[in-house]
């Protein structure tokens, strides 16, 4: 046991390296967390906002299989209140600019939407 | 005595009961569509080419699909995006091409589209049920869960499905509508306009011929035998797509 001092050492660093972040976030850092841009006119989300933080990416997941693949183009919310399934109409309706609200947060969390590949970020209402 | 009485009162229920059922079952059979015609909900197209072909020229039911549905127009003939588009007589119909047909007459721009087969080879060729047969017919396509392998396009014998080489968006032609586009890797092509079908409206396609009051395109359901499209169907003969193929189109043409 000659380098006892290096691999201590070693493995201080490594564990430094690999904790860093986490120092960097404890310390104040840059990981300020999103602020998003509320709808002003609407009061309420389709379901309550913990229930759409957590899971709305299970819920346009199921809707794209419903209108898609099994023509079902109406959504029965938790409050009985019915809605369009569509993100350009129904989301885009009242959270207007994606810019300001989905991307900040999935910018902030590092997950890539593909939804706006294909679906238009600004409604259009043709 | 009780039990002769409940034996009468049975048997007497019994025939009562036997009546309706005989009747249900005699309109049952006299309603029999034949084999292979339509019982459910039957969306089909009939395009009456000789009311087409009246306006020379007209491309307005293409006009208003392809920019209702974002259809890019492509400088590159190889990138080409097609729902609804025209193609020489001869190319669409070659059994029905006789030596005495004219070579303008071979020649005369014929609209094709995705004919939403019965039996579609795309959708049995495609390994990710992105593209399925609907119960109403409709040979839907679910660009989301298309892994663009391209086994669909090699098929269908119509060459009614285009594929996504590029990314679309910048080959998009005025401005869009709400409708999505389609991204780089994926397959489309027609879909009887199913989201306005949804909503009760009649394909973009049939809504711009109608509106030049040409009335070429006759959409409706072929299972109602009270739709125009079933009535027409009934009482004219109609061409179909390479019906030998037996894939059984279900767009059908007054030639």
């Amino acid at each position: 046991m000659h380098d006892t001092g290096k691999v201590v050492l070693g493995l201080g660093l490594f564990a430094g390296l690999v904790t860093g972040p986490v120092w960097y976030g404890a310390g104040g850092g840059k990981g300020e967390p999103p602020v998003l841009e509320r709808p002003l006119d609407a009061k309420e989300c389709i379901e309550p906002t913990p229930f759409m933080r957590a899971r709305h990416m299970e819920m346009l997941d199921a809707w794209r299989e419903a209108v898609v693949r099994r023509d079902e183009r109406e959504y029965l919310a938790s409050n009985g209140q019915r809605h369009q399934i569509s993100l350009t109409g129904t989301c885009l309706g009242c959270h207007t600019d994606p810019a300001k609200f989905c991307d900040r947060c999935h910018q902030y969390a590092a997950v890539e939407a593909f939804c706006w590949d294909c679906h238009h970020r600004k409604r259009r209402g043709t | 005595m009780r039990r002769r009485l409940f034996l009468q009162v049975a048997g007497l229920g019994v025939a009562g009961a036997c009546v309706p059922i005989a009747r249900a079952l005699e309109r049952a059979s006299a309603a029999a569509p034949a084999p292979g015609a339509a019982t459910g909900k039957r969306w089909a197209m009939v395009i009456d080419e000789r009311k087409c072909l009246t306006r020379e020229g007209c491309t307005a039911c293409i006009e208003a699909c392809h920019r209702g549905h974002n259809v890019p127009a492509m400088k590159e003939p190889r990138h080409e995006i097609k729902w609804l588009w025209k193609e020489p007589f001869g190319n669409v119909f070659p059994e029905q091409v006789t030596p005495y047909l004219t070579a303008a007459a071979r020649e005369r721009p014929t609209l094709v589209l995705c004919n939403h087969c019965d039996n579609p080879p795309c959708v049995r060729v495609c390994p990710t049920e992105a593209t399925w047969r609907r119960p109403d017919g409709i040979v839907m396509m679910d660009e989301h869960r298309c892994i663009g392998c391209r086994y669909c396009i090699t098929g269908c014998p119509y060459g009614s499905r285009s594929f996504n080489w590029v990314d679309p968006r910048p080959h998009l032609v005025g401005e869009p509508t709400d409708y999505p586009t389609r991204t780089k890797g994926v397959v489309e092509k027609c879909t009887f306009c199913s989201e306005r079908l949804a909503a009760g409206k009649r394909p973009l396609c049939v809504e711009a011929c109608e509106g030049l009051s040409c009335g070429a395109l006759i959409f409706g359901d072929a299972g109602d035998p009270g739709s125009p499209v079933s009535a027409l169907l009934r009482e004219r003969a109609m061409a179909r797509r390479r019906p030998q193929l037996g894939t059984s189109p279900h767009v059908f043409y007054v030639l």
